[in-house]
């Protein structure tokens, strides 16, 4: 396996997005979608909640005030990332330099999406995540931690567990490329192969 | 040992677990779009990996075209169009782009060439791959990270989930669509309320639905945050696909791609046929809806704060006052269409209301078949020239068009939709536009009345 810098924890400071159903259409609205690269994506991210029509800042958002404009960690509503499979949702979230969302639950492909970017989604209880969001609130830009390998979470007085998946948690901390690391089972793959049923052996007429 | 369709699914396909808990799964089919697939070509590229088994993998063009031609309406979405065309000529990829008369959107394709049937695993960079579900197929949605591993490796990295059966049973009402059946799950289970699920449809209300309306349902269980949608493969899917298949020779060898009779779900739903009515959605989540017959909402109707807040937030966006009738709601647009909705099925539906009516004043109506074929059909059965009397603009080219406005038929700010697509969230169909979803025979009669209406009026 190949194994990059091991990162254990993120430390940063912490902002407050209580909405419920935050879709990967409000994370990145479709007119940031037309490209063929992964560049270039912080400026759509969150843009109509950032920004409004004259492309002015709204100061009542939060990532838009003092001090969470500084935030890299984010307590988020119930459901965050569901709707599109849009992987620009997380490479966005990347890009404007946030490293982990804490929540309740995730929509599947952006959990899948954000593990393969080393977007962190600690999910923890209804009750740890409202006293995080409080926590957020009336943050005066004190930093919060989490510790991927105990799956933990540190904001002052607030020590909490939360859960994630051992894959998900290995490759955050591994930062590997599972392309790469997939191909080293080669043989399996090709000897599944063999045994493929014609029903399923699709081939497309081109 | 008995096992649910799921399981036995992902069973089939299993390679080999690994190490760090995950397995490995084998994609037996794989679609492309143009939007969700460029950076997983240029992820090959820059490692030096050929595509495992090009054969394999459709490239449809559906989500940036035009609709009103065949041209591109503009130079990005073109950019994109054309990458698509040149990544799939370097890597001997099927592609079925602009004018190609396969193309049209990848879920409605895939079913009209037969390549998806019972048994299979498909993947594809959209969310609503559970449609595939409706075949006793296991489809779901990827992101380009997962585009590229399944491109270089056949296969993906894969963690099973939990299981929540729904069951349905008991006839429903005249009038009620395979979309006012799913449009009542989403609102039962909540939107996200199957996240980490499969979930399996079963019950006699689903059993009586034709592919078409299976397609329907599975394709929106992604709304409820289910991963995987399923309906066990019987009769229906047999006959459907007899002589249908990529292979033109499908049958069941004696192997049976349904759950076991006394499987176990880790969950369990059970709502009542009967109960059903056409259901419209009010707000910004697809689980906000209500029946036509109702009224939006009130403060006094909810209890927590956090939901009071929720509804508050919905109807200052969606310019509705609590309490109103879901009758009195004025729309500005018509839109028929997207990978829910826009089957040769459908059409009929709507057309069905729209013969010898007219199209009330003021309002846009916007028809777009889900393929060309779908169109061509269409045309051959009369319904377009029903659409177009009644005074619909029927578009030349299929894709996914007003569901997502990623092409140029995009709902201006505050501009309000009757829409036979997925999803009604804030900005989906334009900035500050305003969706209500519903069955496209609710869209053709909203359309003749220039309000949210009861299509069992028009029977």
């Amino acid at each position: 396996m190949k194994e990059k810098n091991m990162n254990k924890s993120i430390t940063g400071i912490v902002a407050p997005l209580p909405l419920a159903n935050v879709d990967t259409d409000v994370i990145m609205p479709k007119r940031f979608l037309i490209t063929i690269t992964r560049e270039g994506l912080a400026d759509g991210t969150f843009a109509d909640l950032r920004f409004d029509n004259s492309g002015q800042q709204r100061p009542e958002f939060i990532l838009n005030k003092a001090p969470w404009k500084q935030a890299t960690i984010l307590v988020v509503g119930d459901n965050f990332g569901c709707g599109s499979s849009r992987e620009h949702a997380v490479w966005g979230m990347r890009q404007l330099g946030i490293e982990a969302c804490i929540g309740t639950g995730f929509a599947g492909i952006f959990y899948d999406n954000a593990r393969k970017n080393g977007l962190a989604l600690p999910v923890v209880s209804n009750e740890t995540r409202d006293k995080l969001l409080e926590f957020a609130k009336n943050s005066s830009g004190e930093k919060i931690s989490i510790e991927l390998d105990k799956k933990t979470i540190t904001a002052g007085d607030i020590l909490v567990p939360f859960v994630m998946d051992e894959a998900t948690q290995a490759s955050l901390i591994r930062g590997r490329d599972d392309t790469l690391d997939t191909l080293e089972y080669t043989s399996a793959i090709q000897n599944f192969e063999t045994k493929l049923d014609d029903r399923m052996r699709v081939n497309v007429i081109k | 040992m008995t096992r649910t369709l799921y399981d036995k699914l992902v069973d089939a396909h299993k390679i080999c677990d690994l190490p760090d808990g995950d397995m490995l799964i084998y994609v037996d089919f794989h679609i492309m779009n143009e939007y969700t697939s460029p950076q997983a070509f240029s992820g090959l590229e820059s490692k030096g990996l050929k595509v495992w088994r090009p054969e394999a993998h459709l490239s449809v063009v559906d989500h940036v075209n035009a609709t009103r031609s065949v041209e591109a309406h503009d130079a990005q979405s073109k950019l994109l169009i054309d990458n698509l065309e040149k990544n799939c000529t370097t890597h001997e990829i099927a592609f079925y782009g602009l004018g190609d008369p396969r193309q049209g959107i990848e879920h409605i394709v895939v079913p009209e060439q037969g390549l998806v049937v019972p048994g299979m695993l498909i993947a594809c960079g959209d969310s609503h791959t559970t449609t595939y579900g409706a075949f006793g197929a296991l489809g779901f949605g990827i992101g380009t990270s997962e585009v590229e591993h399944v491109l270089a490796t056949q296969t993906l990295r894969y963690k099973r989930m939990k299981t929540m059966r729904v069951n349905i049973d008991g006839g429903t009402t005249l009038g009620v669509t395979a979309k006012d059946i799913i449009m009542k799950v989403v609102q039962v289970v909540g939107a996200g309320g199957a996240n980490g699920f499969a979930v399996e449809f079963a019950g006699s209300a689903i059993r009586n639905l034709n592919m078409a309306g299976r397609m329907t349902i599975c394709n929106m269980a992604v709304e409820l945050g289910a991963r995987a949608a399923l309906i066990g493969a019987d009769e229906t899917t047999e006959k459907a696909l007899k002589g249908h298949s990529h292979s033109g020779k499908f049958e069941f060898k004696g192997e049976n791609w349904a759950s076991d009779p006394r499987a176990q779900f880790d969950e369990e739903i059970i709502i009542s046929g009967s109960d059903i009515e056409p259901l419209i959605t009010w707000g910004t989540s697809p689980d906000q809806s209500i029946s036509i017959s109702a009224n939006v909402p009130s403060a006094q109707d909810y209890f927590s704060p956090k939901a009071k807040d929720a509804l508050e937030r919905s109807l200052i966006y969606m310019g509705l006052t609590e309490g109103q009738s879901a009758k009195s709601i004025k729309i500005d647009t018509a839109f028929i269409g997207s990978c829910t909705n826009s089957r040769i099925e459908d059409l009929r539906e709507a057309a069905k209301i729209l013969k010898g009516r007219q199209v009330a004043k003021g309002v846009e109506a916007i028809v777009v078949p889900g393929s060309a074929m779908t169109r061509i059909k269409a045309e051959a059965e009369g319904l377009r020239s029903i659409f177009e009397t009644s005074g619909f603009e029927w578009r030349p080219e299929a894709g996914c068009s007003m569901c997502l406005a990623m092409n140029d038929d995009i709902a201006m700010e505050g501009e309000r939709v009757a829409s036979s697509t997925n999803r009604n969230f804030e900005g989906r169909q334009g900035r500050g536009a305003r969706t209500h979803l519903m069955s496209p025979a609710m869209v053709a009669a909203a359309a003749i009345t220039g309000h949210l209406v009861d299509v069992r009026d028009f029977k």
